[in-house]
């Protein structure tokens, strides 16, 4: 027991129930998918192997990845202006901005994408609008399309880019920023040599973080790509509740599973996770 | 360096900031020399930093102006001055090494890289740290750090450098040492280094004048000795150093504890006033007295413990005596 003792730091053993039962709920259900995928129908690599023949598994992953990195291009640029600027305005404003931001979190999915619908749809405000002051004939098709579907995830992942890069920008010196220019370096020399490189861990981590997210997205392509835009996450669903392939179902949820890691792993190889995901920045 | 051997001196025309109706400083007049060492001296609070950021040029003036060799500087913005500066806590780019954070003003600069490797070389044989250029400033000691701060500055031979607090974050004896070098740098390289502090030793030591100011405004300008010996005001001479205040009539003088001497005994004619001995603290080279005097005045006197060693203790009568220099008449009371 005392041996024990000296290698195991006892604080594990209170918190090793809740290990245990973490993993089990965590890597239970993991593992669970990863089996279905390589035993349902039939044991063997046959739903593996369909990547190869069906064109449209094909054309579903590729729509997917295209959406979410147009969706992560356009959230982090757009979010990297909106941290920039709430660290560089008055607290007052400073803190009715951070506000907004908390209020969009508390929103509803269902509610953010419907608003759209209102906004852009055939009948919504913008089109109506717009015939009426007679610029345009037809409506333009805003929605049930792939615009649709950019427009609404674009709209739902800012917040989710905007806060690790708030984070890492608060952590600048601004007297860093000081020394930069009294070296004699203009404004946009500063923000490309100093300001840029202290925060690519908070762009990082937030290219990382939409990107994911958006990967299995789910609600807003079904609604605003209008059954046109088919992603993998609607795919899945198709799959496990109206053609009841499990098997293809767990082959694309382990295959986005296999993407994410690969991602990480390969980001590890550039730079410390651990900064990246808040750890000192060493 | 032979670029600026006639740039560097700065002239302050009333130079005022006021932040909101507050006065942070006010009317600043003063004619910084080239080459010179000069150190800003004042209590927390009393404008230091922000009369050094004024002259950076991260700061407006409110109203005044301030101009480097007779022309005004005042709309010239901060990465236009070449002043190098070394800030309070150094602000090195914790993303670059050593090499990079001392070339950065030759590289935005676009210099060619063979000729910002050789002064960078230069730089840091100069702060002696040939052997750390490619560390990061983390792994740096603070020391260390300071001095690739200083190369950082001094490495685009900026006509004059300043410095706020720059060894404020180090050790006693560091500091020291730090203080050498500085002053040794100073002497090599004859570029106007306005220095701000608030340790009045380091400014002794160090300057060539010092400016002693308060609640925004100057209260003395001189050489290190000048105000030492003839402080103008009560302010000054309790600032610099240690002072005892007498009153004759409507007049005060400033008086330096080192300045009086002691004598056991009392009602010798040449004695100044006498009284009893309240306290010895003992400080190792000298010894501190306080003295109750007949009239009812506390006075400091520091002396040599290896004189006195006779009878002093608490609660001897004593003669207190001094020269006539010694006491020196202030303009305020
Ligand atoms: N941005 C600001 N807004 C309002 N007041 C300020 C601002 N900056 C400084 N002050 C005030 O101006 C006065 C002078 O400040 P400054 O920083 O120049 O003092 P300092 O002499 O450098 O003091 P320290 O030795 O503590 O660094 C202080 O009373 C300070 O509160
Ligand atoms: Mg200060």
């Amino acid at each position: 027991m005392n041996a024990l003792r000296k290698h195991i730091h006892p604080g594990w053993l209170i918190i090793a129930p809740l290990l245990v039962m973490v993993m089990a709920l965590y890597l239970g259900p993991i593992l669970n998918i990863l089996w279905l995928s390589v035993t349902d129908p039939e044991p063997g690599f046959g739903n593996y192997a369909k990547l190869g023949e069906s064109d449209a598994l094909i054309r579903i992953l590729w729509t997917t990845v295209r959406i979410c990195i147009i969706t992560t291009v356009f959230s982090v640029t757009l979010g990297y202006s909106i941290a920039y600027a709430m660290m560089h305005c008055h607290q007052r404003q400073k803190n009715y901005m951070l506000t907004l931001l908390l209020v969009s979190f508390w929103i509803s999915i269902l509610v953010r994408t419907f608003s759209w619908l209102m906004l852009l749809g055939r009948r919504g405000l913008v089109n109506v609008a717009l015939e009426d002051i007679g610029l345009i004939a037809e409506p333009i098709a805003f929605m049930r399309n792939e615009l649709g579907v950019l427009i609404g995830m674009i709209h739902y992942m800012i917040p989710y880019a905007v806060l690790p890069l708030l984070v890492s920008m608060q952590a600048i010196d601004q007297r860093v920023m000081d020394a930069s220019r009294n070296l004699g370096a203009s404004g946009s020399q500063t923000f490309l040599r100093i300001y840029l490189p202290l925060t690519t861990p908070g762009l990082v981590a937030s290219t990382l973080l939409v990107f994911i997210l958006s990967l299995g997205f789910y609600v807003t392509p079904a609604v605003l790509g209008g059954g046109k835009v088919l992603m993998v996450a609607e795919y899945i669903s198709v799959q496990l509740l109206v053609t009841l392939q499990w098997g293809t179902a767990a082959m694309l949820a382990a295959l986005m599973l296999f993407g994410v890691l690969a991602m990480l792993w390969i980001m590890s190889r550039f730079m410390k996770l651990s900064t990246v995901f808040g750890g000192a920045a060493r | 360096m032979a670029d600026l051997a006639n740039t560097g001196s700065l002239q302050l025309r009333d130079v005022t900031k006021m932040f909101g109706t507050f006065r942070a400083v006010d009317s600043v007049n003063l004619d910084i020399q080239k080459g010179e060492f000069l150190t800003l001296l004042g209590p927390s609070g009393s404008g230091k930093t922000t009369l050094l950021m004024m002259i950076a040029g991260f700061l407006d003036i409110t109203h005044g102006d301030i101009a480097l060799d007779g022309a005004s500087i005042a709309d010239v913005p901060a990465e236009k001055r070449n002043f190098g500066m070394v800030f309070q806590g150094y602000a090195l780019f914790p993303h670059m090494s050593v090499r990079d954070n001392v070339g950065y003003a030759l590289s935005v600069r676009k210099k060619p890289a063979p000729e910002i490797k050789t002064r960078v070389d230069e730089m840091l044989e100069l702060v002696q740290l040939q052997d750390f250029a490619d560390r990061k400033p983390t792994q740096l000691s603070g020391g260390q750090q300071q001095r690739v701060a200083l190369a950082r500055a001094l490495c685009f031979a900026p006509p004059v450098l300043l410095l706020d607090e720059p060894l404020g974050a180090l050790d006693k004896k560091l500091r020291v040492e730090v203080q050498e070098q500085l002053k040794d740098i100073h002497r090599r390289i004859g570029t106007t280094f306005i220095y701000v502090t608030h340790d009045q030793e380091e400014a002794l030591s160090m300057s060539d004048r010092i400016v002693i100011m308060r609640d925004g405004s100057i209260e003395q300008v001189g050489t290190p000795k000048e105000l030492y010996e003839r402080p103008a005001t009560r302010f000054a001479a309790s600032f610099l150093g240690k002072s005892n205040f007498i009153t004759q009539g409507v007049k005060t003088f400033a008086l330096r504890p080192e300045k009086i001497d002691l004598r056991v005994g009392q009602g010798g004619d040449d004695a100044r006033t006498s009284g009893t001995i309240r306290s010895i603290t003992y400080f190792g080279s000298m010894q501190r007295i306080i003295v109750d005097t007949a009239q009812g005045d506390e006075i400091e006197v520091d002396i040599d413990v290896w004189r006195n060693q006779e009878a002093l203790s608490v609660g001897a009568a004593v003669d207190l005596l001094w020269q006539d220099a010694a006491a020196v008449e202030l303009k305020e009371t």
